[in-house]
């Protein structure tokens, strides 16, 4: 018995979209599938689609809502809304 | 220059970790992942990035991670190093240590290493203080910077490591940002192809313990580049060069005033016209040093 | 066999090379340099296929071969006195990871002031980490410890760290008679390495990362259990070692006329052997003394302590060091291990900081410490320092 660990999802114990005030909402009409919010975002929670045509998605069960991606968003297509509207 | 929809969609930092909201080390680690792929083996002291691993038995990091005491980086990398050679196993031993590891505490193993040319890439990910521990000074923290230990500013500046590391005239030695992350891609792959010793300084802005908005990460370190106080260059086979989106600031009449750079971070509120002048010197110093050794040995180039 | 006239130093090195141990990395320290020495010459002559990392310090001279060692390769290091205290931590890590890698200890006492002679304040200081720790009579001992000590930690049941410790200059440098087997002979006996799990790319593991405390403290126990079972392993490749290559040594103990002695002299090192001759001198003038050498001092002989001990009428420990505001490390050991047994129990401090300790002055302190406890039924002080 060592103190080996394995690559796992949820290292920190918990789903960490619990942790959002903002979440991150995409407008696919503002989008210019540039990828730059999938290159920035800090935590791999925006999937990147297999289909270079298709639209990011973003894993809302870990999603942090730090607003990188929003930030760094060329045509600002994405906004950064409290958590419950 | 490599393309963005080349980078592999694999995850190397898997969601649902403990970094902090804008994180750069999280950032960092992921493009680590993807510069390096499956043949990385990652050596880190104790800092954020320890504890972004998460709890055991589980791990955050999709790639080997050796975890070690504080202050031998730089000599367990070159252990690995030394046994994948004799064992004939191809892999790529990176240490990814922060400031403290780096500069200070691990200061000893990473010159070191260094001076023996062992065959690691060291990253320096630099977030100018001792965060994991709670913001407290580190020599790679900038003057008139706030943390728990200078409580009206830290008075000396910050220790030029990147220089000191190409006084070691190893084979590789770079400085990089968060805010150019594909700048970073680029440098960690060309590392991977030298063999000896590289170093690469990631410049890392710190939300927390910079005060800033968490999702400025990247503005931050795009500023830090456009007024010049963090310069992005290589070393390599002797010639040193200052890195194309550092290259418009050469000129300082290019540069955005420092002031801009400080007043969107609340570790420098209230930071005296003194430390300012004196920051912007120090700034001027080290831009004249980086470009004599640039024409000095592009000179030699020929 | 192969007779060569060598140094307890270079009788480490000799086993680190028949062992192919993969990485060197070590800093140099009186009086542990012979061995580094030694082992750059073999490996820039091309005489041992390794590579050594010329480290800037102690503390990463352990970490470098840590390094090695999880990365798969049989690696080695050496060192003193301030060097094993400024290693200190990383022993504590390299335990606790459960791999298998091999230091030899040439014991010298603390500073300040400096000293560079043999006590055994720096090994007696490692004994929480975790290690398995050994400490050798004379030069052959010192190689057939450092061999057997690669066999030991990479036992499946083991995966533990050991220290081989061999007294400063005492056995470091003086020059004796070694019997060297082949390369082929110990090819023949050291299996190729194994452990417990590598760390590379084909194993997606990480070592180490934040647990919380009751998985840190189940980590610990099965530590526990491991060097538990390494008492067996050591017994086991004792005797097998025995058959193969002639030399027995008793497992964690050495027993020397203990069975019809009414007292017995407790120690470990290089002075066990004028210890002995004491013995000698003195059952000829009648005294039923016995010696009970402490091989292995982790794990602790508690057992064989015991069965040793058990219906004599006094036991002495003498100590190379002392646990200041107690008493000798081995003393206070035996002791709890003999609690309970009505035996008078004595603890003497000598050869401290390298004082020289030999036939007369164990004859001297042994008959003393008989007389008093024949006249008294009890030793008069728990505990004496002897200054000569």
């Amino acid at each position: 018995m060592a103190p080996l660990s394995r690559p796992s999802f949820g290292a920190s114990g918990s789903k960490t979209g619990t942790w959002r005030i903002f979440r991150p909402v995409l407008n696919h009409e503002k989008c210019v599938k540039c990828l730059l919010c999938w290159l920035h975002c800090p935590y791999s929670v925006i999937e990147r689609p297999s289909d270079p045509k298709g639209y990011i998605t973003i894993d809302y069960d870990y999603c942090k809502g730090c607003g990188i991606c929003a930030s760094v968003c060329p045509t600002k297509a994405i906004s950064m809304v409290p958590e419950g509207e | 220059m490599v393309n963005i929809r080349e980078l592999p969609n694999k995850k190397y930092l898997l969601p649902g970790e403990t970094a902090c909201l804008g994180c750069p080390e999280a950032l960092g680690l992921r493009a680590l992942g993807m510069a390096l792929g499956d043949k990385a083996v990652i050596v880190v002291p104790a800092g954020c990035s320890t504890i972004i691993q998460g709890i055991y038995p589980r791990n955050s990091i999709n790639l080997p991670v050796v975890n070690i005491v504080f202050a031998a980086a730089g000599a367990t990398a070159a252990g690995l190093s030394a046994a994948y050679e004799m064992l004939g196993k191809d892999a790529v031993v990176v240490v990814w240590a922060g400031d403290g590891a780096t500069a200070d505490i691990g200061f000893a193993t990473l010159s070191g290493a260094a001076e023996r040319n062992d065959n690691i890439i060291y990253i320096c990910v630099d977030n100018e203080a001792y965060m994991n521990t709670g913001i407290q000074r580190s020599s790679l923290t900038p003057r008139g910077a706030w943390t728990t230990t200078t409580w009206v500013g830290k008075k000396e500046h910050k220790k030029d490591l990147p220089l000191i590391m190409v006084s070691h005239r190893v084979p590789y030695v770079a400085t990089a940002s968060v805010g150019y992350i594909m700048d970073f891609i680029e440098k960690v792959r060309k590392a991977s192809k030298i063999k000896g010793f590289k170093y690469i300084h990631l410049h890392a802005p710190c939300p927390v313990g910079w005060r800033f908005d968490a999702s400025k990460t990247i503005q931050i370190a795009k500023l830090a580049i456009e007024t010049g106080m963090w310069i992005l260059f290589e070393y390599h086979n002797g010639v040193f060069r200052i890195s194309p989106p550092s290259r418009p600031y050469a000129d300082k009449s290019k540069r955005k005033p420092i002031i801009e750079y400080l007043k969107v971070q609340g570790r420098f509120k209230g930071i005296s016209e003194e430390d300012i002048k004196e920051i912007e010197k120090w700034i001027d110093e080290t831009w004249e040093w980086y470009l004599l050794l640039e024409k000095h040995t592009s000179s030699m180039l020929n | 066999m192969v007779l060569m006239a060598l140094s307890g130093n270079h009788a480490v090195a000799w086993a680190v090379r028949r062992a192919r141990v993969k990485v060197v990395a070590a800093y140099p320290i009186t009086p542990q340099t012979t061995i580094v020495e030694k082992l750059a010459e073999f490996i820039d002559k091309g005489e041992m296929n390794a590579k050594m990392i010329r480290v800037e310090s102690e503390h990463s001279a352990l970490a470098a071969v840590y390094g090695a060692a999880l990365g798969g390769a049989r690696a080695f290091t050496a060192t003193s006195s301030h060097g094993l205290l400024y290693m200190h931590e990383v022993l504590w890590w390299v335990a606790g990871s459960r791999v298998p890698l091999v230091m030899a200890v040439v014991t010298r006492s603390i500073g300040p002031p400096w000293n560079i002679w043999s006590d055994h304040s720096d090994i007696m200081d490692q004994r929480d980490t975790g290690w398995i720790i050994a400490m050798a009579e004379d030069n052959q001992e010192v190689f057939d410890l450092t061999l057997q000590a690669f066999r030991i930690t990479e036992d499946e049941r083991v995966n533990l760290p050991m220290i081989v410790g061999l007294d400063a200059f005492i056995l470091s440098h003086t020059v004796a008679p070694v019997d060297i087997p082949s390369q082929e002979e110990v090819d023949a006996w050291l299996p190729e390495r194994k452990q417990l799990y590598v760390i590379d790319p084909n194993n997606k593991l990480q070592i180490g990362n934040l647990a919380l405390p009751k998985d840190y403290a189940m980590l610990r126990r099965s530590l526990e259990e491991a060097m538990n079972n390494s008492r067996k392993v050591i017994v086991e490749v004792d005797e097998e070692y025995g058959k193969v290559f002639g030399r027995k040594y008793g497992g964690l103990v050495e027993k020397y006329k203990c069975d019809d002695a009414k007292y017995i002299v407790i120690l470990m090192g290089a002075w066990s052997g004028d210890a002995k001759e004491a013995v000698d001198k003195l059952r000829e003038e009648g005294y039923p003394i016995g010696v009970l050498r402490i091989r292995f001092v982790r794990p602790f002989p508690i057992n064989e302590i015991i069965d040793v001990a058990k219906g004599k009428k006094g036991v002495m420990v003498i100590d190379r060091s002392i646990s200041f505001g107690n008493a000798g490390p081995l003393f206070i050991e035996v002791s709890s291990t003999l609690m309970g047994l009505n035996i008078a129990l004595k603890g003497v401090l000598a050869g401290i900081g390298g004082i020289d300790v030999g036939v007369n002055d164990f004859t001297e302190i042994f008959k003393k410490f008989i007389n008093e406890v024949e006249e008294y039924g009890t030793f008069i002080k728990r505990q004496e320092w002897w200054l000569r």
